[in-house]
């Protein structure tokens, strides 16, 4: 497979130590297996979110947005803009859209940017780092690499909001997006297809400022994923990830409820399939274990495999 | 920005009862406002609908009326969890999340918006923490909130959640040293003039008081 290069953008909560730095380090481990090369763009900045809308106001956000747009084209030019973050992605492609769309925001854009030293030129591309694995990969180039299918483990594919809508993964419903179940299937894992709190709302930043209203949409998403059998929740955003793994404790403490189910990144499910270590797959980045998952990590297999009987080699001597 | 009330009579004067009018011009996709049919699909579709005074659709509906109050001093906009799931049923195509963003912020503005609305705050915060140094501070945006109420509540609040930062910490998800330095942009100058700048081309462009 020939190395295919993009310009990364990794996003504040990924960064060293942070709330998604496994996130980061499942993905490096992905990208490396499938020969992809993602290069940071130089001193990327916030995106503002979705919640800083109060204080940013409208041009600004885009300016935030346009100001990587401009770093990237100049210092990576020719390369997609792939996100990890759900967040950053969907602010960063509603910025290229609204810009796109209108030569005076563009302008009132540059104009600003000038301030920085900067230009946008308006030739950026906006990717999440989903739709590189399913539109450039592709399930079969993400099945190729794997060496421990995750058999026996079975998945709640969350796919969440933002990720979701308003843009969404190419040719996938809004109500019942389809390519998470995709990919737990192709690592040999068991999609959990019934579970309905697929694209519900974890009630991302609010879980900070209204954390009731949003830890009872986290119950359900938790509940929804036991009834139907779930070893672990799989999702592609860090603030779902985050807030339906680290609220759980604080649900059990106002409710007297007993959860205990481990959320996990896409991009860890691949690391572990295709042989990483629990490190190098983020699976010491939990505060519940995903213990299924740390035992198939942990599991020697034979790696020096006769490919055509794949059985080891030696053993028909 | 200048005194909040004082803009606010400038912007009443000079729309008088046409509150549509003034959305229009104003508000961060306002133009959109006009084009609700009041189907109702955007209520149902909220995962915080029950928690909202007045829905979108009858947010609109208001707006339409000229209850231009009832609608900026609500604190209904900030419920909006940025799901974005009343935009992709709307039979219309309403950008219905940033409708309601940007009514927030422009009640925000005028100095309408209720103070302590919790969400207000956590807004506010986040975007003085991101613009600072041009990237978020977990550590700083975490405390922040924690402490808005002031030093007794905070240290409360930081003893309830104990657990779930002493777990972060052990997951390394969370960096005490974060408190003195944490990541940031080099640039934080020129990302600092450029967003002066930005925030003046908004206010020329709206007729905003100045920044």
């Amino acid at each position: 497979m020939a190395k295919k290069e993009y310009a990364f953008y990794p996003g504040c909560s990924s960064q060293l130590r942070g709330s998604a730095s496994n996130y980061l380090t499942s993905v490096n481990t992905m990208c490396e297996t499938l020969d992809v090369k993602m290069t940071p763009i130089p001193d990327w900045n916030c995106c503002g979110a979705s919640i800083s809308y109060a204080g940013a106001g409208e041009l600004s956000r885009h300016v935030m947005n346009a100001r990587n747009f401009a770093l990237s084209e100049t210092h990576l030019p020719g390369q997609d803009v792939v996100a990890t973050c759900a967040a950053c992605w969907l602010g960063a492609k509603e910025t290229k859209q609204k810009l796109d769309a209108s030569s005076q925001l563009m302008a009132e854009t540059n104009e600003a940017l000038k301030e920085a030293g900067l230009q946008y030129q308006g030739r950026t591309e906006v990717r999440h780092m989903v739709e590189v694995l399913i539109e450039d990969i592709g399930y079969e180039g993400m099945a190729q690499p794997v060496v421990k299918p995750l058999e026996g483990v079975k998945i709640a594919g969350y796919v969440g909001c933002q990720t979701n809508r308003p843009f969404g993964i190419a040719g996938e419903s809004f109500e019942n997006p389809l390519y998470l179940d995709k990919l737990v299937e192709t690592l040999g894992a068991e999609p959990l297809t019934k579970y309905e709190q697929k694209v519900t709302c974890c009630g991302g930043a609010l879980a900070f400022s209204e954390p009731e209203k949003s830890q009872k949409q986290i119950k359900d998403i938790v509940e929804s994923a036991y009834d139907h059998g779930a070893d672990v929740i799989v999702t592609p955003c860090p603030l779902c990830q985050a807030n339906v793994e680290i609220y759980q404790s604080e649900i059990n403490r106002r409710h007297g409820t007993k959860l205990d189910m481990p959320v996990v990144y896409y991009s860890q499910l691949m690391a572990v399939a295709y042989g990483a270590t629990p490190k190098a797959a983020g699976l010491d980045g939990h505060i519940i274990k995903p213990k299924k998952l740390q035992e198939i990590a942990v599991k020697v297999v034979p790696v020096d495999l006769d490919q055509r009987t794949r059985r080891p080699r030696g053993e028909n001597h | 920005m200048g005194a909040p009330g004082e803009f606010n009579l400038a912007a009443l004067a000079r729309y008088g009862n046409d509150f549509l009018a003034e959305v229009e011009e104003r508000v961060e996709e306002g133009e959109w406002v006009k084009m609700c049919m009041q189907c109702g699909v955007c209520a149902g579709s909220c995962p915080f609908g029950p928690d909202w005074e007045h829905s979108p659709q009858k947010i609109f509906m208001m707006i339409r009326a000229g209850k231009r109050d009832e609608v900026l001093a609500s604190d209904s906009m900030w419920m909006c969890t940025s799901c974005y799931n009343c935009v992709v049923r709307c039979p219309r195509k309403l950008p219905i999340t940033q409708i309601m963003h940007g009514l927030a912020a422009y009640a925000h503005r005028l100095g309408l918006a209720p103070k302590m609305q919790p969400t207000r705050r956590w807004s506010l915060l986040f975007w003085d923490n991101c613009t600072k140094t041009g990237r978020v501070n977990e550590l700083k945006l975490t405390l922040g909130l924690y402490f808005m109420d002031g030093i007794v509540a905070g240290f409360k609040q930081a003893w309830t959640l104990r657990n779930i930062g002493l777990g972060m910490l052990l997951a390394k998800r969370l960096n005490p040293f974060e408190l003195i330095r944490g990541h940031e942009c080099k640039d934080k100058a020129g990302i600092h003039r450029m967003l002066k700048k930005a925030a003046e081309i908004e206010a020329r462009k709206r007729g905003f008081a100045k920044p």
